[in-house]
């Protein structure tokens, strides 16, 4: 047997996907689409904040939905139904999107003529935080009964995200949520991070949310044309 | 579960270099994982075990440095280690400033490799 050699190198893990999903970036920079990550655990309400943002926004925006489930479509089902443009992918038991099923999306959806594509990612708080999907912002959904110590529990998914909506509010009176405690958790993980109280079913500040995504793409569209 | 798309990349970057370094067998892989990943270490070596079934890499253990998460105080510019999910206050232990900048703990690479 030979002498056991070491090999010094610092190559990150993930460095394939992340320089793709910065590929797609550049793609959707040149066609001026903005695409949202939507990111959440099961329940708490992404397909609702994704039905909700399309009837806020369909009349200034062309949006289309790029739907993660592990095996079923009826998430899709309920956005086809809105008549939007719609991409079920199926991960097969995967529990993320990467960059990579997202490209296989795009190339199904007329993305020039689109300016905001929403992805619903697979409903997990662990896996999704760590494969950067392309997306220009990154939005997680927090709901009152999962309860506030989820920051605690998963703080890099907390730590990546752009904006965090508190969904299901209107369920704060049945439970000992501390608001204010899980926000200050939340700000000291991520200083930047913007946070609205929402709640899908009764419709309370579904306009603040709407408003908060149009001002991202607005901006985004218009340090494109700033750039050309 | 997102171990399995984890050690495939691993294992790529493994043999790419263990290719280059004509290397006929590795031995060991050492990773750096910053505490703020959720990769469970148990599975990673299951999964490398599975995967690297025929390969040069077969057999190979996979030695897992975690670096803590270390934040700095944007107040006074002190450093200070936390443990992400048990400390109830992200506080600067200096001057108590809440304002922090993330210094280590996503880290996410391979450092080094034996090869024989």
């Amino acid at each position: 047997m030979g002498e056991i050699k070491v090999i010094e190198l610092k190559e990150e893990i993930l460095s394939d996907n992340k320089n793709f999903a910065e590929e797609l970036r550049t793609r959707l920079k040149a066609s001026k689409t903005f695409m949202l990550n939507l990111m959440a655990s099961p329940g708490a309400g992404k397909t609702s904040l994704v039905l909700n943002t399309i009837r806020e926004l369909r009349d200034e925006f062309m949006i289309g939905v790029i739907e993660g489930d592990i095996a079923s479509v009826v998430d899709s089902e309920k956005v086809m139904k809105e008549g939007i443009p719609v991409v079920q992918l199926k991960t097969g038991g995967f529990c993320h999107l990467d960059a990579y099923m997202i490209d296989k999306a795009l190339s199904e959806l007329d993305v020039k003529n689109l300016d905001l594509i929403i992805i619903e990612n697979v409903g997990n708080l662990v896996c999704p935080a760590e494969f950067d999907t392309g997306a220009i912002k990154n939005a997680m959904i927090l709901s009152v009964p999962e309860g506030d110590d989820k920051p605690l529990k998963y703080p890099l998914m907390f730590s990546i995200c752009d904006v965090l909506v508190v969904n299901k509010v209107d369920f704060l009176d049945y439970s000992d949520f501390d608001m204010h405690e899980m926000k200050e958790r939340v700000k000291s993980l991520n200083p930047e991070i913007t946070i609205i109280d929402v709640s899908c079913k009764t419709g309370f500040n579904i306009g603040k949310w709407a408003q908060w995504l149009k001002d991202e793409i607005d901006l985004f569209q218009q340090e494109d044309a700033l750039k050309v | 579960m997102h171990e399995l798309p984890i050690v495939e990349s691993i294992l790529n970057i493994v043999l790419k270099h263990a290719q280059q370094n004509n290397a006929k067998k590795v031995v060991s892989i050492s990773l750096k994982i910053g505490e703020m990943s959720d990769l469970i270490d148990e599975w990673v070596q299951r999964y490398f075990d599975y995967l690297s079934k025929g390969t040069i890499a077969e057999g190979a253990k996979l030695k897992i440095e975690k670096v803590p998460v270390v934040l700095k105080c944007e107040a006074c510019g002190s450093s200070f280690q936390v443990d992400i999910r048990k400390d109830e206050n992200i506080k600067c232990t200096q001057c108590n400033g809440d304002k922090v900048t993330l210094v280590s703990g996503r880290e996410f690479h391979i450092s080094s490799m034996e090869v024989m």
